[in-house]
């Protein structure tokens, strides 16, 4: 793809300086569109201001930014956004946003997920987009509920939370999605929660010059359905929240997944970054080999030479 | 061979030479000897001869081995099917023998591995035997226990001798096939080549000539519909694809995985059916508009994806190579029952395109055709073909690359304003505009599932999802008011009208040549659009007294079948009849003769 897309001038995603002198940085009155319908007290606000606030910092221009979803209440993100951006169908924000991240690489591509759209229906392609490598980030809202449903028991609800679909207290064991993320092969896996603002920033901006697959897991209230949940990670509320230690190495898998498995609220900032070939770089990559052998011919040119050997 | 004209004297005396129009030769063995290959060499053989082609094929869709059989006719004039019955059958063993010699015309010839096969005594009056020890013969040819690899290639030197093939032509065939790295393995097909060439049995009595064609309309090439539909996807421009295998669809995946990075594109194997309509989507909408595909199951796990194209207005291609369902279904066998799924699978009012090429060639241009309609009207298409047409080789006219091919690079230049759900938009129509491309006015278009406003934002007004529906069904309409009426095959007025659609058409129009040949009055049409459907086919019926519509499908709760019940509802015709069958095998001409003999009460 990049083959043929470097054709035409390919404008980098973060512009630090203005092409033409002329376009300025956006402001966060350029970028907010629709009101958000979340709930008042929703921590999903947080991360929406602060996604707002990385395209300002880094001076992301509308055209340039992709903002992807799925279904559920976090999902609903790129309609606050005043970009380009597709609200696709429940599960499948990951596979849609491969799709654009593999087709043009001029475009930095975001996903918004939550944790039912991420980890239950969309379980299959969490894995399968983490281990391929391919570039984009991808947020996760994890309120460890289903919020647009009203109170069913989600993938990330701790044993014994009751909701409608287990009155009696939830009795499946949830999943850790940062552990899940390293084993299945992700390159960038980072934790934070939208009580802490500086945190949830810092790791979306990591993430993003991160080249390849970067999955922030960002706790994110729920004050409807599941009130209280992250009260041990927010000092607020009399709770830790502890980032993960300094001497920690980004790099070793395994002592990322020891810290990924603490007991709740668990080490928050980034647990695990490799830098490993992204399959954008590697499909480019045999794009390029192939491509070398039909030098200064057109396409129909290539066409003809395999029509020839079908006489 | 039933054209068989005339015998002329050889020069060696004893073997009567007798020239042919046309031969239908059926290759009975294991799926692993290679009896594909045989088909396809002569298959390319004739292309090669300006002759035309086709050929019919049965796999096992067990995990390897198994009977398999390839049917090739060859002839100089028109040639629609791959023949009902079979002038010469070449059998590998006992069950290929026994199981296949029904398909034999009396008096054909069966030519079997002596090794192998035992002759029955009470078919050796029916049909001229011939005995050939092919295994043994192969491994004496080349030697050491490379038989099974090689039985193939002998008996192909064989069919060569008895039909007296080109042999410069088959030699340079098997050259461009086995000519690689290693030489060895073009002298051993060489090897056995000759060997069975120069094997002459004495009971042989008689070898054939087909004669020249007529046809003499510049160079052929020779491919499957499987291929023809990936290669003009390349030609219509398509740059990305995402899939997962199944069969019969898989060889498509494949071809575009191995050829679309020499034009700079990507098909991308998913970890499921959903990954891949949804990945496509993604880079449709990202404005290189994508293919996906499937059979079977894999289509019904499509369908919400494919709802989601309809209310977004995205364009996607979605190659649906049908099989025998439902489930599982039968994975390698032919059926033509996924109509109702392609025009109406999934949940609300989502109108889109329903395409259905008739044979190889179409399978080339179609493609080229669904991928305009969907860049034009913003829409899913899907392209429904069979197992049948998927592995049936046929030769055609080479097309005019140059002229065809077409750059659909996305255009990202920037635009004043854009609404990408305008209701007031001419047709209904409204262009995709795509990420990457400046709105001035600061407004950006979200691509959306849910219920929207004209800029794509959510709406739960009950006008707006009226206007809305009604703009995504507009679009189509406006399609169908384009779209050319069938040619009628046949007289535009008689008794007997035979409507068909997708791979049917061969059988069909050969059916029709045989009624008219016999006096009756038969005339077709064949639906290649067949969602929408061309304005004015109402026009055709009324030409004639019956109107049946012959498909691979059952004929359904109410006797009619797949199209046949599209059809009634659209016109309130109660002539309009259904000739149904789910044998899981292309239609035999007279099967369909006699159907149709049947339903009109004749």
């Amino acid at each position: 793809m990049s083959q043929t897309l470097s054709e035409k001038p390919i404008v980098p995603a973060v512009v630090t300086e203005t092409a033409t002198g002329e376009r300025k940085g956006l402001t966060k009155k350029e970028i907010a569109a629709d009101h958000p319908t979340w709930c008042p007290g929703c921590g999903d606000f947080s991360v929406l201001a602060l996604y707002f606030k990385l395209i300002e910092k880094r001076k992301l221009w509308h055209e340039k930014i992709t903002t992807i979803s799925g279904i559920g209440c976090s999902s609903r993100f790129p309609y606050f956004v005043q970009a380009h951006g597709a609200h696709f169908i429940h599960g499948r924000a990951l596979p849609f946003a491969s799709g654009v991240s593999l087709s043009r690489p001029d475009l930095h591509v975001f996903a918004f997920s939550g944790d039912g759209d991420a980890f239950s229906i969309g379980g299959n392609h969490f894995t399968h987009t983490a281990r391929k490598n391919i570039k984009m980030t991808l947020v996760v809202m994890d309120n460890q509920v289903y919020g647009l449903t009203k109170k069913q028991t989600s993938p990330t609800s701790p044993l014994g939370f009751k909701s409608k679909t287990d009155i009696w207290g939830a009795v499946d064991y949830p999943i850790n999605p940062a552990k899940q993320a390293i084993s299945v092969g992700a390159s960038f896996v980072a934790r934070t929660s939208a009580t802490n603002p500086n945190h949830v920033l810092a790791m979306m901006e990591a993430a993003m010059d991160h080249d390849g697959f970067s999955f922030v897991h960002c706790l994110s209230e729920c004050v409807e359905f599941y009130d209280g949940a992250f009260d041990a990670a927010n000092p607020r509320k009399g709770g830790v929240f502890n980032e993960v230690p300094k001497t920690h190495d980004v790099t070793d898998e395994f002592a990322a997944y020891k810290l990924a498995s603490a007991d709740f609220p668990g080490n928050f900032g980034v647990l695990y970054k490799v830098n490993k070939p992204t399959k954008n770089a590697r499909e480019a990559e045999i794009n390029a080999s192939f491509q070398s052998k039909f030098t200064g011919q057109k396409d129909w040119q290539i066409l003809q030479k395999t029509f020839d050997r079908m006489k | 061979m039933s054209n068989a004209t005339e015998a002329v004297s050889s020069s060696g005396g004893a073997q009567k030479v007798s020239r042919i129009n046309e031969v239908v030769i059926r290759i009975a063995g294991n799926s692993q000897d290679g009896i594909q290959a045989i088909g396809g060499f002569l298959a390319r053989l004739a292309g090669r001869s300006e002759q035309e082609v086709m050929t019919f094929m049965t796999i096992p869709s067990t995990i390897s081995g198994g009977p398999s059989i390839f049917q090739v006719r060859v002839g100089s004039g028109e040639v629609l099917t791959a023949g009902d019955d079979a002038d010469v059958l070449l059998c590998f063993y006992q069950h290929s023998y026994e199981g296949h010699i029904n398909s034999l015309k009396k008096k054909g010839i069966v030519l079997y591995d002596s090794d192998h096969v035992v002759p029955k005594e009470e078919w050796l009056s029916d049909y001229h035997h011939v005995g050939i020890p092919i295994s043994s013969l192969t491994v004496e040819a080349i030697g050491g226990t490379a038989k099974d690899k090689g039985k193939n290639i002998y008996s192909l030197g064989l069919i060569a001798r008895m039909f007296d093939l080109n042999v410069p032509k088959l030699e340079k065939l098997l050259g461009e096939r086995f000519g690689g790295k290693d030489v060895s393995i073009l002298n051993n097909a060489l090897a056995a080549f000759h060997a069975g060439y120069a094997n002459s049995p004495s009971n042989v009595v008689e070898t054939f000539q087909i004669t020249d064609s007529q046809k003499k309309d510049g160079h052929q090439v020779v491919m499957n519909g499987n291929e023809a539909i990936g290669y003009g996807l390349i030609a219509a421009g398509v740059r990305f694809g995402a899939g997962y295998p199944i069969t019969p669809w898989t060889d498509i995946m494949e071809l575009l995985r191995r050829e679309l990075p020499k034009y700079g594109g990507s098909f991308i194997q998913c970890e499921d059916e959903i990954a891949s309509v949804s990945m496509a989507l993604g880079a449709s909408y990202a404005g290189r508009v994508a293919v996906t595909g499937s059979s079977g199951p894999g289509i019904s796990l499509k369908t919400e994806a494919i709802g989601w194209a309809v209310m977004a207005e995205m364009p996607l291609i979605v190659i649906n190579v049908q099989r025998g369902g439902p489930s599982t279904g039968m994975p390698t066998n032919i059926e033509q029952s996924d109509l109702n799924i392609a025009i109406n699978g999934g949940h609300g009012d989502a109108p889109r395109v329903v395409l259905a090429p008739a044979n190889v060639e179409d399978c080339f241009y179609m493609a080229i055709e669904a991928v305009n309609i969907a860049r034009k009207y913003n829409t899913p298409v899907f392209f429904l073909t069979d197992q049948g047409i998927a592995t049936r080789i046929e030769a055609f006219t080479e097309p005019n690359l140059e002229k065809v091919c077409q750059d659909i690079s996305p255009d990202l230049t920037p635009v004043a304003s854009h609404k990408p759900y305008d209701l007031a938009a001419k047709d209904g129509v409204t262009p995709h505009v795509k990420p990457g491309t400046r709105i001035l006015d600061g407004k950006y278009p979200i691509a959306t599932g849910l219920e929207h406003d004209e800029y794509g934002h959510p709406s739960g007004s009950p006008k707006v999802h009226m206007l809305q529906n009604a703009k995504r069904r507009k679009k189509l309409q406006a399609l169908g008011a384009t779209l050319p009426l069938p040619k009628i095959y046949g007289p535009s007025e008689g008794n007997i009208l035979l409507v068909g659609w997708g791979s049917t058409e061969g059988p069909i129009r050969e059916a029709v040549d045989r009624f008219r040949a016999a006096g009756d009055s038969v005339s077709a049409i064949h639906l290649r659009h067949v969602n929408p459907l061309p304005n004015g086919l109402e026009n055709i019926f009324s030409g004639f007294n019956h109107v049946f519509v012959v498909e691979m499908n059952d004929e359904g709760l109410y006797g009619i079948g797949q199209l046949g019940t599209i059809l009634r509802a659209r016109y309130a015709d109660a002539k309009i009849q259904g000739i149904n069958k789910t044998d899981g095998l292309t239609w035999k001409v007279k099967e369909i003769v006699e159907l149709v003999k049947a339903k009109a009460g004749k």
